[in-house]
């Protein structure tokens, strides 16, 4: 072999290694969710199940049903109404900007920063006093309210790539504030609506903060329901693990699928474009 | 004609404003009212015995809650937080930022298959800490896991107990905080004076001096004079239970560094590529000397966001040691169970308040030079 071809299969055979070594939390969780309980051995964690056992996701999906459901109604409501609150709100700052409007954007923006605890107190008093807390509508407010920051610096960095030529001319053509709006800005949206919709809907599934401060058990996400599974004394792990799979499933088919959309909001507003 | 364009423009800038009224007028209140609210909260005692009331008659009572965090008795787990909150985000930035500028220049050069390699390296970023907390909390466990892996090279087993360690290296007494946070920062007031004075700006150069030679007369005569911090002794240092939340922290983010360096190398232009090899740099000095250095705001950013993780790391310790584990505890935990499980409202706001100004502390700095760049 020559000297390059060498060097070049090192380089690959470490870098597989690098991958395995990431893998591996999957895989151990994986087979320990395929293991019957009493296969389940600390000394044979790492061993691939002797039967396959599919029981432990029937089991886990009936114990977080609610959770799930839960969930996928707080995710796909609260992620529909601040897209669209991103959007005109970024049609604002980016092509329709006045006086003070940089100012109040970066106040907005500091609100995505802050750790939620300093805010969590009074929320919890505010929804009380409402009726709405331990309900799934006070979930579904408080991510509307608290996503409005990263919603419109999303829209905003997307409208910033529409060219003003394109607003120019339909101004040209006699159209207003709306029109502009709603027959151009709109139909260009939709790659930006998709980079949102992914970003809320992931950020609102894995959030749990709220979900154990401000939800009674029948409106739990998942997150909660999840984290009650293996939290127990005497757990049979391949419960919690299959329970695992089903709360990272959507999040994963998201990120498999629609990787690019979502590596776009993830690195928008830490990356300049 | 000029007249209705201005009459226009003002009509637009209305309708401007009255689209992002309700955004501004629901940040104003649930943002910068809450902060104030919390504030206040944490500067009152919460109507003492009534605290389970919805609206219990507050108290002002000054910063006794603050003094209580910082010199009382029962809140020595609080201190040990701080403490964890230091090494958790230490470490988490050091561990991500190593590994994915170490996998951003392994993927870039023409890796084959390389969407699958980043697929794989970025896929844990994904998932909630929950997921991640609850897996790793089986591959943690002291008889299983990873304390497994010596056993595959012939070694005996690891008995490492990641979680529920209660060892501590780097220990010192809380007492001598000051002096042990004095000494760096008077070599750092040192160099600043000395480099201040050097570049002729004497004004400045003076406050640094001044405040070298006050850590100096502090760390060698007034510790001494002045009452102890804290009126009995109390140890603190890197409890070693962290680790392991450290560790999971380190394979669900790197990936995101990964991603965010990778985009950076790959933004510097192929002439800067062509001309380092030209002038004879290898591979290593062209990362070391002109790649490295080209994508330090991607580096800002990267700190500032994982800086403010670290300070989120809630959901990965609850799911992954649970909250009422003391080894691994960290301010955020502390407050959800002195809020939420004792009831101690205005004690909870002041942890609060002090884990928001650690956030503060990176990120209004970052606010304010990326607001200065927007405008520019």
């Amino acid at each position: 072999m020559k000297p390059h071809n060498l060097k070049k299969l090192t380089f690959y055979l470490f870098l597989i290694l690098l991958a395995g070594i990431y893998l591996v939390p999957m895989y151990m969780a994986f087979i320990t969710s395929l293991k019957e309980p009493s296969e389940i051995n600390l000394l044979t964690s790492w061993s691939f199940p002797s039967k396959l056992n599919f029981k432990s996701y029937s089991s886990a999906f009936l114990l977080l049903k609610t959770d799930v459901f839960n969930s996928l109604i707080l995710a796909f409501s609260a992620t529909i109404l601040s897209s669209f609150i991103g959007s005109i709100n970024g049609y604002v700052f980016s092509k329709n900007k006045f006086r003070g409007s940089e100012i109040i954007f970066t106040l907005l923006l500091f609100g995505m920063f802050i750790p939620y605890q300093i805010i969590l107190i009074p929320l919890f008093q505010v929804l009380k006093a409402i009726g709405l807390y331990g309900s799934l509508g006070g979930l579904v407010v408080a991510h509307v309210i608290y996503g409005i920051p990263i919603v419109t610096l999303l829209f905003r960095n997307f409208y910033d790539q529409i060219p003003g030529s394109i607003m120019e001319s339909g101004r040209l053509d006699g159209a207003g504030y709306f029109g502009l709006y709603s027959r151009l800005i709109l139909p260009l949206s939709i790659p930006g609506f998709v980079v949102v919709g992914i970003w809320q809907f992931t950020q609102i599934w894995n959030e749990f903060l709220w979900g154990i401060t401000l939800t009674k058990p029948s409106s739990n996400p998942i997150t909660v329901g999840l984290s009650q599974l293996a939290g127990g004394q005497a757990v049979s792990w391949n419960i919690p693990m299959a329970g695992a799979f089903l709360a990272a499933l959507p999040v994963l088919l998201i990120y498999i699928f629609l990787g690019k959309y979502f590596i776009k909001g993830l690195l928008s507003g830490s990356v300049k474009e | 004609m000029t007249a209705t364009i201005s009459r226009i423009q003002k009509r637009n800038t209305l309708i401007s404003v009255l689209i992002i009224l309700p955004s501004v007028i629901l940040i104003g209140i649930f943002i910068y009212g809450f902060i104030g609210n919390t504030l206040y909260t944490s500067l009152t005692d919460w109507g003492k015995s009534a605290g389970l009331a919805l609206n219990p008659e507050k108290h002002f009572i000054g910063l006794g809650n603050y003094k209580d965090l910082f010199t009382g008795f029962i809140h020595s787990r609080f201190r040990q937080d701080i403490i964890n909150t230091v090494f958790y985000s230490l470490f988490l930035l050091a561990g991500t930022l190593i590994l994915g500028l170490f996998l951003a220049i392994l993927l870039d050069r023409s890796v084959k298959y390389e969407g699958v390699f980043r697929t794989i390296f970025l896929y844990p970023m994904s998932l909630s800490f929950i997921v991640t907390g609850t897996i790793w909390r089986w591959l943690l466990s002291p008889n299983g896991g990873i304390n497994l892996i010596p056993t595959a090279f012939g070694l005996p087993k690891s008995n490492f107990l990641w979680i529920s360690s209660r060892a501590s290296i780097l220990n010192f007494n809380w007492q001598n905080l000051p002096t042990i946070l004095f000494i760096p920062l008077g070599l750092l007031t040192l160099f600043l004076a000395v480099s201040n004075i050097r570049k002729k700006r004497k004004g400045r150069g003076i406050i640094y001096g001044l405040l070298t030679l006050y850590f100096l007369l502090y760390i060698t005569v007034l510790k001494d004079i002045f009452p102890p911090i804290l009126p009995f002794k109390e140890k603190h240092g890197l409890n070693l239970a962290t680790l392991g939340i450290i560790m999971a922290g380190i394979w669900q983010y790197s990936g995101y560094t990964m991603a965010l360096y990778l985009a950076g190398l790959r933004g510097l232009s192929e002439s800067m590529k062509e001309a380092a090899r030209l002038d004879g740099a290898n591979e290593f000095q062209y990362y070391w000397k002109i790649a490295i250095p080209n994508v330090k705001p991607i580096t800002l950013s990267a700190v500032i966001i994982l800086a403010h993780i670290s300070l989120k790391l809630f959901d990965l310790i609850y799911a992954l040691a649970g909250a009422d584990n003391i080894n691994t505890g960290h301010p955020a935990i502390n407050m959800y169970l002195t809020t939420f499980r004792a009831n101690q409202f205005a004690s909870g706001a002041a942890m609060a308040v002090i884990l928001f100004i650690l956030a503060a502390l990176f990120i209004i700095p970052y606010m304010v030079h990326s607001h200065r760049e927007r405008k520019y």
